[in-house]
């Protein structure tokens, strides 16, 4: 299993503003073996979608800009490709299921266009046959009618419908890595967990490997094999998902895993949820340093002099963190 | 789009077109002036003359009686005499209409030509050198109005150059090829200056409602299909960034007829623009009625496709 899909090595992603370079994403390692569940938490404004969007070179340019790093997959370098070539790797190699389902389709096509002009992109069929192909990719993210909802348009889906109309838009030419960018954060609770269901269920069935985008902790334990933890453009902490959770190395992701409620402790202890103190530090000319030592309990003069390195603290857990 | 949503905007145009032709009627009764009231100045018809004839034609009557006169005989096919011509208000203006129609429906094929891309183009690349420069012209184009323009061009191309008519002539005396060559080259200056104000201000609805739509998150799914930058700008930006163009085209159709009314004034186009104004100087009730009357029938014409346009674009709307 130790084919290497994916492999963000050093990842700069910045973007300039009239106040100066935003660091959004700053030094980013990631690597994604093939069929394997990866998830990238950390708080609002980590750098987790940027880096995501980085992948398929979503992001606008202007502002944005690679910085420096590489983007390899399966080997090549994504980043000094020219746009047909990148073209070719959309969707068919790697797709991408966004946060925000209401607004992610065309208001003005119907669902069976949108998901039939992927698959005669790639695919190279004709009309009649990709919309067949929409309708069976329907079939499989379990929507009922597929062939009369195919003539649908967004409005008539519900949001967790419409998430799955994305799913199966994303999957509909079988890509060896689904980024899910927080896929079900705007949906009510049960909707997510249908949602977290099938895309199990797809992974079962079609073998991808997932990029699971999160800020939910216990998504993670529920779903991925090996986590990587993100804060302020950073990665701070990486290991395979039980280690993380039984002995989890960097003060923020303890704080990370103290901060998910939990009802059995609430009813026992007198003890209040615990929130991270403070707010992700100004990714604008960060200071040199831990970028969490302003909110860490533990902090001390090292921590502000210099950024730590990565360190293996054992087989397959990393951590940045002079502790 | 659903046939219901067809019917009940045919419908509504009913009540519009009534309510507009009362408005009209009730508006220029209570103007002063009618045919007749030249009589009254002309010392060569006696009063009684006069009089009678006011009673004979009811001008004297209430409104409401008129309007309902006016009303039965419209539905009629009777459209009323002109005082002024000495001809049926019908004929009159059948002949200037396709004048008329032709050099708008000209200009704004021209502005449509022109703003769409040139509105994309921008639009998809903000604050570029073509973005700054298609700005600067745009605002030019719409900061100077038609009278000015129209009487520049006249100067340059007709007095400097002489290479354009500058006096629109309805009776052409030619046939076959030379018919339709001296149309067109009569037809360039006002379809330019009436075609590129409303381009100008057309150009910068577009930008706008494109970069509005660019920064959609389903345009970045779009780009994520890997469908290639072109068919994500002709797909899925441009079809969404039209729905409110259209909408701001249709408002802007009585301002093209004004507009209309200038400009034909200045090339001397016998369209019903300046028909209408020779017959509000005339005092020629009947055709200031039935002129107006068209023109509004147009403005609602034109909003009932915009309706039907935009219903086409946006499947959202028809299935309220």
């Amino acid at each position: 299993m130790a084919e290497t899909l994916l492999d963000i090595r050093g990842l700069k992603t910045w973007f300039k503003t009239d106040d100066g370079m935003v660091r959004a994403v700053d030094g980013v390692d990631l690597r994604i073996e093939r069929g394997e569940t990866v998830g990238v938490v950390g708080e609002s404004g980590c750098g987790k979608t940027v880096t995501a969007r980085s992948v398929l070179k979503l992001i606008d340019m202007p502002p944005g800009r690679f910085e420096d790093g590489q983007i390899l997959w399966q080997g090549r370098d994504l980043i000094p490709l020219p746009q047909d070539e990148m073209n070719k790797v959309r969707a068919r190699e790697i797709a991408i299921v966004f946060q925000e389902p209401m607004t992610s389709l065309n208001p003005v096509y119907t669902v069976g266009d949108q998901i039939a002009e992927v698959i005669a992109q790639h695919q190279k069929l004709n009309k009649k046959q990709a919309l067949e192909g929409a309708a069976e990719m329907l079939r499989l993210v379990n929507i009922p009618n597929p062939q009369r909802r195919i003539h649908d348009y967004p409005h008539q889906f519900s949001g967790g419908m419409r998430q799955r109309v994305m799913i199966a838009m994303a999957l509909s030419c079988r890509p060896k890595l689904l980024i899910a960018d927080e896929p079900t954060t705007a949906l009510d609770v049960t909707i997510q967990a249908q949602i977290l269901e099938l895309m199990q269920e797809m992974k079962e069935r079609f073998g991808m490997a997932i990029m699971l985008i999160t800020h939910a902790m216990g998504v993670v334990a529920e779903t991925c094999q090996r986590v990587t933890v993100m804060y302020a453009g950073k990665v701070v902490e990486e290991a395979p998902v039980r280690e993380l959770f039984g002995s989890p190395r960097h003060p923020y992701t303890q704080g990370l895993i103290r901060s998910i409620p939990r009802v059995d402790r609430a009813a026992t202890h007198k003890e209040r949820l615990e929130a991270i103190p403070g707010t992700v530090p100004s990714l604008l000319e960060p200071p040199p340093g831990c970028r969490f030592a302003a909110r860490c309990r533990f902090v001390t003069e090292v921590c502000t002099r210099a950024m730590p390195t990565m360190k293996e603290v054992s087989p397959g857990h990393f951590v940045r963190c002079v502790l | 789009m659903s046939r219901q949503y067809l019917i009940r905007r045919l419908l509504l145009v009913i009540p519009a077109m009534l309510g507009i032709s009362v408005l009209l009627y009730t508006v220029l009764a209570l103007a002063p002036g009618d045919p007749f009231s030249e009589l009254a100045a002309n010392p060569a018809v006696p009063p009684e003359v006069a009089q009678a004839l006011r009673t004979k034609f009811g001008l004297d009557d209430p409104v409401w009686i008129r309007y309902w006169r006016w009303l039965i005989a419209m539905l009629h096919g009777e459209w009323g005499f002109s005082f002024q011509s000495r001809m049926d208000v019908d004929r009159l203006i059948m002949q200037r209409l396709p004048t008329t129609l032709i050099v708008i429906g000209a200009a704004q094929l021209l502005a449509i030509l022109v703003a769409l891309p040139v509105g994309v183009l921008a639009g998809t690349r903000p604050y570029s050198i073509f973005d700054q420069i298609a700005n600067t012209l745009a605002f030019v184009g719409f900061s100077l109005p038609t009278f000015f323009t129209g009487l520049l061009l006249i100067l340059v191309f007709s007095i400097q150059l002489d290479w354009l008519p500058f006096v629109y002539r309805a009776d052409i005396d030619a046939t076959g090829w030379r018919f339709y060559w001296e149309h067109i080259k009569q037809s360039i200056m006002p379809v330019m200056v009436l075609g590129l104000f409303q381009g100008a201000s057309l150009v910068r609805y577009v930008r706008s409602s494109v970069l509005d739509v660019v920064r959609l998150d389903y345009v970045t799914t779009a780009r994520a299909k890997g469908i290639g930058e072109r068919k994500v700008i002709s797909r899925h930006v441009v079809r969404n960034a039209l729905i409110p163009v259209v909408t701001l085209v249709a408002l802007q159709m009585p301002i093209v007829f004004g507009g209309a009314i200038v400009t034909e004034q200045i090339f001397r186009v016998p369209g019903i623009g300046s028909l209408l104004i020779s017959a509000m100087l005339a005092n020629d009730t009947p055709v200031i009625m039935a002129v107006t009357f068209v023109f509004s029938c147009l403005v609602v014409l034109c909003n009932l496709i915009a309706d039907v346009l935009y219903a086409w674009l946006d499947p959202r709307i028809a299935f309220r």
